[in-house]
């Protein structure tokens, strides 16, 4: 499994999501510069987390515009696998590849901590090696991390299930007290139509070893070396959960 | 060349209209606008107690130096659609200004 890890000005999580992917993971990582217009054939594109562009204007909304991203776009209309974290999520939502848009956590305050997600479904590359309902525990940091999107698009989501994570208590509800920014439904990740394009708020490459905390993270990122050996073709939608 | 009269020369001075677009980004009513409830209560504590909502967003100055002043309304428009104002969560109007080509938004470096 290959994997290319985007660096835009400003990006800072790229090397913990390499050292996840080379080190701990085993695959093959590459670094892509965000004027690389050559994705040099990786199967996975992360968008990782950092601040883009100093966050000018809006968080991602001068990452949009990178040529990289003129590549990423056709990657992921031909199937590839593309995953944004934290400002990668952002970005995401900026490009048009997922519904909906972060704003500024309700609180106003940038909140760092573990916290607590449930896997609402298994149906998507990255959380097919987990259990439907499963809570992963999984550090977040940032500022503007509210998930909203109208009610049309709030109600495809639920509906088509693509809400893949939701910020839960300790006994696994979705409750307020256990919603660090506000977002709407809880939600902390959601994938495209296709499935093949995954955003996400918590930092997954913060979550790989039991050392320094915790290893839940490891599991989305090693779900999908595993799916794409499985599955040897362009993603199709999977049954649901 | 056309004659060296004064009105001539004016007319070679004068060069094509500037056009100064102000363009106001603000949230969407239906997104929640947690900074403009804090301002608002910031108000309230210096009592101004008349104070019932704010809504905070941005303003941009844009000055277009060149192009077809008669096309400053879509591309304008354009530029908000494409970068200026996320359409998920804000909404956007604009005014123009056809100004002299020395009026400047900022003092000259």
């Amino acid at each position: 499994m290959k994997w290319g890890v985007v660096t835009f000005p400003g990006s800072n999580d790229d090397a913990d999501v390499l050292y996840a992917l080379s080190e701990v993971l085993g695959d093959e990582a590459c670094r892509l510069w965000h004027k690389d217009r050559n994705l040099r054939g990786v199967e996975c594109v992360v968008l990782p987390g950092g601040f883009s562009y100093g966050d000018y204007l809006r968080c991602g909304a001068m990452a949009k515009f990178s040529p990289v991203m003129d590549s990423v776009r056709d990657h992921a209309r031909a199937g590839g696998l593309v995953l944004g974290i934290c400002n990668g999520f952002q970005i995401l939502c900026e490009s048009g590849l997922l519904p909906g848009a972060l704003v500024r956590n309700r609180s106003l305050l940038f909140v760092c901590e573990a916290v607590r997600v449930r896997v609402e479904t298994t149906a998507t590359p990255f959380t097919s090696s987990c259990s439907p309902g499963e809570i992963l525990t999984i550090p977040i940091k940032h500022g503007e991390g509210c998930y909203v999107a109208d009610a049309a698009t709030l109600r495809r989501l639920e509906d088509e299930q693509r809400i893949v994570l939701r910020y839960v208590d300790a006994q696994g509800r979705a409750s307020g007290e256990a919603n660090p920014n506000g977002s709407l439904s809880n939600i902390a990740g959601i994938v495209n139509a296709e499935r093949n394009v995954f955003g996400l708020m918590p930092h997954p490459e913060h979550a790989v070893e039991k050392l320094l905390g915790g290893d839940d993270g490891f599991r989305l990122f090693s779900a999908v070396s595993s799916d794409r050996a499985r599955q040897q073709a362009p993603l199709s939608v999977a049954p649901g959960p | 060349m056309p004659g060296q009269g004064p009105v001539a020369g004016r007319r070679r001075q004068g060069g094509r209209a500037v056009v100064i677009a102000r363009i106001f980004v603000t949230p969407k009513r239906e997104v929640l606008d947690p900074q403009g409830t804090a301002i608002r209560h910031s108000l309230h504590a210096l009592g101004y107690a008349e104070v019932d909502e704010v809504r905070l967003g941005k303003y941009l100055e844009v000055r277009l130096a060149s192009g077809d002043p008669g096309k400053a309304r879509d591309r304008v428009d354009e530029m908000c659609r494409r970068l200026l104002a996320n359409q998920v969560i804000e909404e956007y109007r604009f005014e123009l200004e056809v100004v002299a080509p020395a009026a400047r938004l900022q003092p000259s470096r």
